[in-house]
């Protein structure tokens, strides 16, 4: 394709993403380098219905002087990725040198609040993501047999975790793996513990965040693969049966390889999904349990000061994450891309 | 703004009726400037919007109330002339406002619209009124009569006596967890904190500075005690934010709880729980910890602030219709009941005694601290590693302190 | 049906029996939801017996009968769901459109050119994709608001659809790896230019890929959450800030049921679209055989 053509028709796309992530980017990077100014602090009286209070407040004269000459902030390098709610390596080197054995420093490090992000986060993509495509690569395949008129409902019902918003899905779950709810109860009963409580111990909330990460992401590696199906060559098919293939033999050597494309799809993008596995830890309310790089960044930006460098450093880390994560897969992609004569 | 600008006011009336109970109320005189209010989504929030829409029905007036208010508001002010002309607050939210000087002080408009306030509704920092404050909330206690009747114990006035007669229901096979609270990590869990470290008496900060002072024996005291009460709850209280604990007691399941003040009227209504449970829900005073006498709770109030870059004009109209629905015109039967409304004319209601309760027993105000903001989301983050049995208290507030400086170093709090 | 996909009993009744459990956990809350949503919160949501929503105790109790509309009522009458509904149309057709036309152009040089710099393209588009949504919004904020682009939906749809460029790229782009290149350039050889290949040759077969990614971008369009409820005003509000406002932050008594009872009705048109779709994946099978 002459570069003239190609310009002309990726440049719609690429202004978009220009405007809309690559400045946005662009300033977050630079805002994970700057820290606020230092705040002038006054000791004030505060009155309000409830009487008086001396407290303390912001010099805002004084800090506005300091705002106007660096009006982006203090410049502090990388203070921001190595501080404490960080990459925090002042105190991993410290818990090094204390530490009492393996096991000890193990300790240390999970109590820092990136090491720990990164234990949940890192065990949830690695199993959901095969899961996911196993599970949707079966059900397409399943879905593909099924007889016409039943495709359209079969489509619909397996398309209904992805459908219904998270917001209330989760909620309704949320209420249904209760020790009182349906599947809670359910569980108890399986288990025959009534005691059994999924939402009281680490282990049965990662499990369950695990369980709902494969349920709600199956039905797009079911889409994915489901349409992929529809352009398997038929004749390629017969042929391999006429040479006395078995069944297994055939979805082995065609239809696997014929999926692979959109198999490095899915996997780019669930493994990248997952590394930012954040709405269900907020639905599930499985913060004291699991945390994530992306909660980070909502806590961040949600309490009542906001702390935008750290947010922008985090964000800044999910996406070197989420490059070196990738990087086996952009390693076989780019092969693929090896200039055509 | 240019389709806001072009919404005739008869549409944004039409659909702010359809949702919301007026105020009946008039005599507003606006006939210059715009109006538009961000804040929280609560019945008692939504009647001040409406009726301050009302009153401003002659002039541009819009309101966004969303629960996503504080991610929104500071963006919507700093623009010039700023999106929201007010912004409406609470006293822990009020401090990230000011901290990046998006308000006005209110004191010329006081003098000239505002001589019908009542001081009490004044928010004054160093001397200037930034806010005029119209609801009060607090947690307190919320028991069942019956079921401390069945164990013939009184009214618990401590966390002591709360424990003692948590222990006594179990015995008693009344309750396998009567205790609830909303400990779910996170905000909540820092409230219960913040909560039980001022019962024990402690200051969170050294005295005119950001460095923070938790990692003491009131810190461990107060951890001790949220620990002893986990005992007595659901063991997934870590998960239960306030809707699921009202969740609990209208199931029936729970016979003691420190509780919103603005919580216990869906739970004394006849809806959603059994007659034995509503009609049995007692509010009480707020608890004591330890032998401070201090109660373990916090004052909150509810306030407007008006922003800082807009115009006079709008800065006039935004203040004389917030003034006017946050007068005694707002009150009516409806009304009354959604807060402790903090104007004159409100008549408490039964389900109040609670929050009247904490305010007469002179618990503190929730700190109006530039960097309190950063602590709560340190201490939502950490507590829960001690409650689960993951470390020792003084860890978890050695923790604490090492994320709150952190962040408070960011923020330009500490050096 | 081709002989090819004909197979033994034993395979289909492993395959039937895998998909049968497959589709009740796929659907087994949602027809939870449906039943509940014609119950009162005490019942649906109770923390006493989770029979309680079978039997519908307190929903007898409270209104008389054992079913109630008074979600269905309160959604869409009291608190007017349809204008919510109507905005998230809107932005859903016009985030599938304006994505599907820049995606498939795009799309479809990326698969067609040979150059590394396509790569590089593909590459950066990837790790646009890894910046958290929950960042780009609150930077979006500032300068939204100074410019007065805040709250309509044009900038939503537009944020969406630049959000969800990287994803659509991708996928179009591995889509279009799986038509044969002689296809296109043969037709080039006739004497078309690139673009009439690419609407005359490509465009008719690759539908498959195409709705399934329109599908995407619609779900996108139609789930999202982060977007539309930090940049929507009010009366611009789509279904999902809609449902949360019902939720609120301090649950109010009833409101509860007003969000379930929203999302079970919103779910009856995706029904619809499903069923209408679902053909036209298929229909590209008989236009994909032609390929080499």
């Amino acid at each position: 394709m002459k570069h003239s053509t190609f310009f002309w028709f990726v440049l719609p796309s690429a202004i978009l993403m220009l405007l809309f992530i690559a400045l946005p980017i662009v300033s977050v990077v630079t805002q994970s380098f700057y820290s606020a100014h230092e705040q002038v602090i006054v000791t004030v009286e505060n009155c309000g219905p409830f009487g008086c209070t001396e407290s303390t407040a912001v010099d805002q004269e004084a800090t506005q002087a300091l705002q106007d000459e660096e009006p982006l902030g203090k410049w502090v390098g990388t203070a921001i990725y190595t501080d404490r709610n960080h990459l925090a390596l002042g105190e991993i080197s410290d818990a090094w040198i204390s530490a009492d054995g393996l096991p000890d420093f193990g300790r240390s490090l999970m109590n820092l609040p990136f090491y720990k992000a990164m234990a949940f986060t890192l065990t949830y993509t690695f199993i959901v993501t095969p899961l996911t495509i196993i599970l949707g690569f079966f059900i397409a395949i399943a879905v593909n047999s099924v007889a016409q008129a039943l495709k359209g409902p079969t489509i619909f019902l397996s398309l209904l975790p992805m459908i219904v918003t998270p917001l209330v899905g989760s909620l309704i779950i949320f209420w249904m793996v209760d020790a009182r709810g349906v599947l809670g109860a359910g569980l108890q009963w399986l288990a025959s513990d009534p005691n059994l409580s999924v939402k009281a111990s680490t282990a049965m909330m990662w499990m369950m965040l695990m369980f709902y990460g494969v349920w709600h992401s199956a039905p797009f590696a079911f889409v994915v693969f489901y349409s992929g199906l529809q352009t398997v060559n038929t004749d390629t098919l017969e042929a391999a049966m006429i040479d006395g293939a078995s069944r297994w033999e055939r979805i082995r050597h065609v239809v696997i390889p014929h999926l692979f494309p959109l198999t490095t799809f899915v996997a780019l993008i669930q493994l990248m999904d997952n590394f930012r596995v954040f709405e269900p830890i907020v639905s599930f309310q499985a913060q004291a349990h699991a945390t994530s790089l992306s909660y980070a960044i909502f806590n961040d930006l949600g309490g009542e000061t906001r702390l935008l460098s750290s947010a922008a450093a985090t964000s800044v880390l999910t996406i070197i994450g989420v490059a070196i994560l990738l990087s086996p897969v952009m390693v076989r992609t780019y092969r693929d891309f090896t200039p055509r004569s | 703004m240019t389709m806001m600008k072009s919404l005739v006011m008869g549409t944004a009336m039409a659909v702010l009726t359809s949702t919301t109970a007026m105020a009946a109320g008039h005599g507003c005189d606006i006939s210059e400037g715009r109006v538009n209010i961000v804040g929280n989504e609560f019945p008692a929030i939504q009647s001040v919007a409406a009726a301050a829409l009302e009153c401003a029905s002659g002039v541009e007036a819009e309101s966004n109330l969303t629960a996503d208010h504080q991610k929104i508001n500071l963006a919507g002010m700093q623009g010039n002339p700023a999106e929201y002309t007010s912004a409406i607050v609470a006293n822990s939210s009020i401090v990230a406002l000011i901290n990046e000087d998006v308000v006005r002080p209110l004191d010329d408009l006081v003098a000239m619209y505002g001589q019908d306030i009542p001081a009490r509704q004044l928010i004054t920092i160093d001397g200037k009124v930034m806010a005029v404050a119209f609801m009060a909330n607090a947690q307190h206690l919320v028991y069942r009569k019956d079921v401390l009747e069945q164990i013939g114990m009184d009214v618990p006035t401590s966390y002591e006596e709360v424990l003692a007669a948590a222990e006594k229901i179990r015995a008693e096979g009344i309750m396998e967890n009567p205790v609830g609270g909303a400990y779910a990590a996170g905000w909540n869990l820092a409230e219960e904190f913040v909560n039980m470290y001022l019962g024990t008496g402690g200051q969170f900060f050294e005295p005119g500075t950001a460095n923070v002072s938790i990692n003491n024996a009131q810190g461990v005291e107060a951890l001790e005690m949220m620990k002893a009460l986990t005992e007595y709850m659901n063991p997934d209280y870590l998960t239960h934010d306030s809707n699921a604990t009202s969740a609990e007691w209208e199931a029936g399941n729970v016979a003691l709880m420190n509780m919103w003040g603005s919580r216990t009227g869906p739970l004394m209504d006849t809806e959603g729980s059994e007659e034995v449970v509503y009609s049995n829900t007692v509010a009480g005073g707020p608890l004591t910890v330890g032998d401070s006498g201090n109660a373990a709770s916090t004052l909150w109030w509810d306030g407007w602030t008006i922003a800082k870059n807009i115009s006079d004009e709008d800065a006039a109209a935004t203040f004389q219709a917030l003034a006017h629905a946050t007068s005694p015109a707002l009150l009516n039967d409806e009304t009354m009941e959604q807060a402790v409304w903090l104007m004159d004319g409100f008549e408490p209601q039964p389900l109040n005694e609670g929050v009247l309760a904490t305010v007469a027993a002179g618990a503190n105000p929730y700190p109006m601290l530039p960097f309190m903001g950063l602590l709560h989301t340190s201490l939502g983050d950490n507590i829960a590693d001690y409650l689960q049995g993951n470390e020792s208290a003084e860890q978890t507030l050695a923790d604490i302190e090492a994320a709150y400086t952190a962040a408070a170093k960011e923020q330009g709090f500490l050096q | 049906m081709s002989i090819a996909n004909r197979r033994p009993v034993p395979v289909l009744l492993l395959a039937t029996g895998f998909l049968a459990l497959w589709l009740i956990l796929a659907a087994f809350p949602f027809m939870w939801t449906l039943w509940g949503s014609f119950k009162v919160e005490g019942d649906f949501f109770s923390k006493a017996d989770w029979a309680n929503s079978i039997y519908g105790t307190l929903t007898t109790a409270e209104t008389g009968g054992s079913f109630t509309g008074d979600g269905y009522h309160g959604a869409w009458i009291k608190e007017e769901f349809w204008r919510a509904a109507l905005n998230t149309a809107i932005v859903c057709v016009c985030v599938v459109t304006v994505s599907l036309t820049c995606g498939t152009l795009g799309g479809y040089a990326l698969a067609r050119s040979g150059y590394r710099y396509a790569f590089w393209f593909l590459f950066f588009a990837l790790i646009f994709r890894a910046m958290p949504p929950i960042t780009l919004v609150s930077g979006y904020l500032l300068p939204f608001f100074e410019w007065n682009l805040w709250g309509h939906l044009y900038t939503t749809i537009i944020v969406l659809v630049a959000i969800n460029q990287p994803f659509t790229l991708w996928m179009l782009h591995a889509f279009f790896k799986n038509i044969p290149q002689d296809l296109d350039e043969s037709a080039m050889v006739d004497g078309c230019t690139r673009f009439q290949a690419f609407r005359h040759v490509i465009i008719p077969v690759m539908w498959p890929g195409v709705i399934t990614t329109g599908l995407f971008s619609f779900l996108l369009a139609y789930n999202d959450f982060a977007v539309t409820t930090m940049l929507l005003s009010k009366e611009n509000q789509t279904m999902i800030p809609k449902i949360a406002s019902f939720l609120g932050t301090t649950q109010t008594k009833g409101n509860v049921m007003f969000a379930v009872a929203a999302v079970v009705s919103v779910t009856a048109p995706l029904f619809v679209m499903i069923m209408f779709f679902q053909r036209q994946i298929v229909s590209g099978l008989t236009a994909g055989a032609v390929k080499g």
